[in-house]
């Protein structure tokens, strides 16, 4: 369309680049990862999102592609070159029937698709339980520093970087954080939820198949967050099992003075505690509340922690962690020097 | 004593990467070249008596045009030195804590030192000959709202070599920009910097909002209005809604850092959520009130270029309109993760998707704006054609990420990043590029270069979908935003080349544009018509650049595209050939004043004070600020009257070849 000396150079070397592009990508895409997380589920949750993720494409798509077109055929069509023999009428400027179907068409659709999400978002909201024969196990979690510790109260186990659940069986995810707020997301079993300090969120996720998933945190927390990586093994329910007396019998304890260390900012290995001190994630979650664990480093007065939230938790049998919880609560004021974090 | 000034250095100065001390030498030596150059050519007195101190918006929106694309290379280095980093697993290119500040200046500079003042410079330069008016309402006022957005973007870009950047994110979430996790001085950089260039954003969107329910030329009413002084009111509007939520989300961050308060604190019964809250109360807003100028420079230039009216004006108008208003009611998409329950996320999903309706209605306009035209491809129109598919693809993008379940596996992950960037690029950046080579004939006299202005815009279209089109398929293998590095058992290693490979596109593309403005002011052909494009708004019935008090005689408006209509009248023999010698009056204009530099420069002094907690430095700035404003109270000289013959000779000089 342009006759400008130099045009034709132009014109080669977009081509080239335009090219060289796609053959880049074209190669990145075939060595690459395979693994398009969001769109494999291994879980009923993931599903129920990568389902709605196709549904909201394609109803969009209805609207987007003839519009890219037309674009392309309105531009083509009305440029202005010597002896084009399209329509020109400069004052054809309102049509109230044209406005009417493009104020219609987007309505309608975003009408189809504002239901579809309404739907959706009773149906996955994180916080209720997915219907299953089994009961679900509980896993609670914390994003610290630049770490993730995810604790069994029904087992009485902790592990670091690392969670191991049975297939098939719902799990409750209760998560909260000690230290800036993270997101904690396993993209094959469902969608991310915030960790944040001072709070309690829950997240019901299934796995239906065995393997091991990509997890990470998903929101920023700092200087080492991309080491913020933990992977979710998804085993047989015997399998499972066999873990956790595995875990049990060989793995230390966590005692308070084991979790103060982890606090220290830094990253850390995969871990596993045959115990960890009873009550932690509620002493957390009421860290920053009057008498909470951080009660007596910000301000003069020491209070010990309300005994409500522990008897409440003993009540639901964890009593072979007793003793360490005690020990736990002294070890809250010294400063942790030894530490389990590596850089 | 020596020590201790070492001591005190080592903290000042950041110190320890050698990035950063090549970028101390070259600043260094720049300052010393524009401080050398300008007192060899003796124009330090054309500097202050033209430009420094000027209140007349055509000279303000020039400087603030000229300070946006300096800011755009600073976050362009930025962007260019993460994709760098990104470009393959494992690199140790940049440190994670200088990657964290990379991000975080990079998302401040682009959104608030590159985008607001390249649309505050365009509302500057066009509003006001659009309304067919001598200048904005306040024009002290928008002299002072340049200089405290300039010191507040300087004090900001000072973190650099002083004191540290921050580094918490282009928001700052708390309790991560909190003093508990972030003591240094970088996070005092973040809130002071955005503070005072935030009061001169307020005062911009005030200022434009009455110069144009005042000022508009006689018979202009506001269904009469052109569209892009349409999209600046819609836009001038929400400023003025959402800038104090931003000013007192910050004031509150600073009193808990300074102050020992507890309002987002995790301790003392503050909550972090509170702040997520206010933050996107003012920074959804801030997206649209980006965009929507964008939306009316495309309107401006799809009707010029296809030589047609503008479609559908009175939908473009209420379409306009109702995303401004609606924008306010769509922040907490931004969090759907927080665990608000499903009545919240239900609530806010469907008012998101509510924005898609006007804007799909604005898209069809212009495209029937083009049916039946005759378009011509001038760089402001390939711009134009540029965006229209881009923002289609990102829009729908954004329709996916408003289903809230959905969000749950987009959301912080590079799907996100693809989509805004897709949006803030394709929409904001190209549309203001557009603005940019529309009016530039009108700023300063001559088009642009058009050949390497070709050249820049197929960089950047190639270089925009090489980078951000594999960063959509990077979220959905799980790739979340922020990362400083990722192992090679992740996969994502060839997508990012091919992402870093865009990025490097877009760096050329923005050197052919320097390029070309460099040449072109070389080789410039004058325009002597006023009216380069052909167009139908009143800024063009002048002389380019106008004359200081813009229109000689005031106008009288009698449709919506005067200039377009008076020209075909004058085809059509309805008006005389030769119009009759216009009547002059002598022209009331508003005087210089050096206030609004010394008094910004008093803020910057304030604001850096507080960044060090130096009390006395603050206090010492705040009074110099007070200072000022009683000056400006008793100063009563501050205006004067062009006479007629000078108005005469003016126009005689400028119009004489026509």
């Amino acid at each position: 369309m342009n006759k400008k000396p130099g045009s034709r150079l132009m014109m080669w070397v977009m081509i080239i680049v335009s090219v060289l592009s796609l053959a880049l990508t074209v190669w990145a895409l075939y060595a690459g990862s395979h693994n398009y997380f969001v769109l494999d589920p291994k879980g009923p949750i993931a599903a129920g999102q990568r389902d709605l993720i196709v549904i909201s494409t394609i109803l969009t798509a209805i609207v987007i592609v003839p519009v890219t077109i037309l674009t392309f055929v309105i531009v083509w069509r009305y440029r202005d070159k010597p002896g084009r023999k399209a329509k020109y009428d400069p004052d054809f400027n309102h049509s109230t029937k044209l406005e009417t179907i493009w104020w219609g068409i987007p309505i309608i659709v975003i009408a189809v698709l504002g239901i579809v999400t309404v739907r959706y978002t009773y149906a996955l909201e994180p916080s209720v339980a997915i219907q299953s024969q089994k009961q679900p196990i509980t896993i609670q979690v914390a994003s610290m520093d630049w770490k993730w510790l995810f604790m069994y109260p029904e087992e009485g186990i902790a592990s670091v970087n690392s969670i191991t659940i049975p297939e098939d069986t719902p799990v409750r995810f209760e998560l909260t954080s000690d230290a800036p707020m993270n997101s904690f997301w396993v993209p094959e079993l469902g969608g991310q939820i915030y960790t944040m300090s001072g709070m309690a969120m829950t997240l019901y996720l299934q796995a239906d198949h065995q393997g091991t998933f990509f997890g990470s945190g998903a929101n920023f927390s700092g200087e080492h967050f991309a080491q913020m990586r933990f992977d979710v093994n998804a085993v047989s329910d015997e399998q499972y099992q066999t873990w956790v007396n595995k875990v049990k019998t060989e793995s230390k304890p966590m005692s308070m003075e084991t979790y103060q260390s982890l606090t220290v900012p830094g990253t850390a290995d995969k871990q596993t505690f045959s115990a960890f001190p009873e009550g932690l994630f509620q002493q957390l979650v009421t860290k920053y509340l009057p008498g909470g664990l951080a009660g007596g480093k910000d301000r003069a007065t020491h209070t010990t922690p309300s005994t409500q939230i522990n008897e409440k938790e003993s009540e639901e049998g964890q009593s072979d962690m007793g003793t360490n919880e005690h020990d736990g609560m002294e070890m809250n004021d010294q400063e942790s020097t030894d530490t389990n974090t590596s850089n | 004593m020596l020590e201790k000034i070492k001591d005190f250095a080592s903290d000042f100065f950041v110190t320890g990467d050698p990035l950063i001390y090549g970028a101390d030498v070259s600043i260094g030596l720049a300052m010393i070249a524009i401080v050398v150059g300008l007192t060899y050519f003796k124009k330090w007195g054309w500097l202050w008596r033209n430009y420094l101190t000027t209140v007349d918006h055509k000279k303000i929106g020039i400087m603030y045009i000229l300070a946006s694309i300096l800011m755009l290379f600073r976050g362009g280095v930025d962007a260019i030195m993460m994709r760098t980093q990104l470009a393959f697993p494992n690199l140790e290119f940049l440190h994670p804590e200088h990657y964290n500040q990379v991000f975080t200046t990079h998302g401040v500079v682009m959104i608030l030192f590159m985008a607001m003042p390249f649309m505050f410079g365009l509302f500057n330069i066009v509003v006001p000959l659009q309304l067919g008016a001598r200048d904005v309402a306040y024009p002290f006022l928008n002299a002072l709202s340049f200089w405290l957005f300039f010191l507040g973007a300087m004090l900001f870009n000072l973190s650099f070599v002083i004191g540290g950047s921050p580094d918490a994110g282009w928001l700052s979430y708390p309790p991560l920009s909190e003093l508990q996790f972030n003591p240094g001085p970088g996070q005092n950089f973040y809130i002071w910097g955005i503070q005072i260039s935030g009061i001169g954003s307020l005062a911009t969107g005030i200022n434009f909002i009455v110069t144009i329910i005042k000022m508009r030329a006689p018979g202009m009413t506001f269904m009469k209005m052109p569209m892009f002084t349409w999209s600046v009111f819609a836009t001038c509007v929400i400023i003025i809604f959402a800038f104090p939520i931003l000013t007192v989300t910050l004031a509150l961050l600073f009193i808990d850092r300074f102050a020992g308060a507890h309002f987002f604190t995790l301790d003392g019964g503050g909550n972090p959520m509170m702040y997520i809250n206010l933050i996107w109360m003012w920074g959804h807003p801030e997206v649209y009130i980006v965009i929507l100028p964008a939306f009316g420079i495309f309107s401006e230039i799809v009707s010029v270029f296809s030589r047609k009216k503008l479609f559908g004006y009175t939908s473009m108008v209420f379409a306009m309109l109702i995303i401004a208003f609606v924008s306010f009611f769509t922040w907490a998409h931004h969090f759907f993760t927080m665990g608000s329950g499903a009545d919240v996320n239900a609530f806010f999903a469907l008012s998101t998707m509510l924005i898609a309706i006007p804007t799909g209605v604005k898209i069809f306009n212009w495209l029937f704006t083009m049916y039946r035209g005759r378009i011509r491809f001038d760089l402001p129109m390939l711009w134009t054609i540029g965006f229209i598919p881009c923002f289609i693809i990102g829009g729908m993008t954004g329709v996916l990420l408003s289903v809230a379940p959905a969000d749950f596996q987009y959301h912080n992950s590079y799907f996100l990043i693809a989509h805004f960037h897709q949006v803030l690029i394709g929409g904001v950046v190209f549309g203001y590029f557009a603005g940019m080579y529309y009016w530039w004939p009108k700023m300063f006299g001559f088009k642009l270069n058009e050949t390497l202005g070709r050249w820049a815009f197929w960089f950047w279209n190639i270089g925009f979908y090489v980078c951000f089109m594999p960063q959509y398929l990077l979220g959905l293998m799980g790739m979340t935003r922020r990362i400083s590095t990722f192992d090679w058992d992740t996969g994502w290693g060839p997508l990012n080349v091919v992402s870093t490979m865009g990025a490097y596109l877009m760096g050329v593309a923005f050197l052919f544009q320097v390029l070309q403005i460099a040449y072109s002011i070389k080789h410039r052909e004058v325009d002597t018509t006023g009216d380069i494009w052909d167009a139908h708004t009143l800024e063009w019935s002048i002389p380019s650049p106008a004359p200081e008090y813009n229109f000689a005689v005031v106008p009288v408006v009698d449709s919506r595209d005067p200039l377009w209509v008076e020209k075909q009248r004058r085809a059509a023999g309805k008006l005389p050939k030769n119009p009759p010698k216009p009547v002059y009056a002598p022209i009331h204009m508003p005087k210089n004043s050096s206030i609004p530099i010394i008094m910004s420069t008093f803020f910057f002094i304030a604001g850096f004070g507080f960044v060090f907690l130096w009390t006395w430095m603050a206090v010492l700035g705040l009074i110099g600020v007070a200072g000022c404003m009683i000056a400006r109270s008793f100063q009563y000289d501050t205006d004067y009257y062009i006479p007629v013959e000078e108005i005469e000779k003016t126009e005689a000089s400028i119009r004489g070849t026509v």
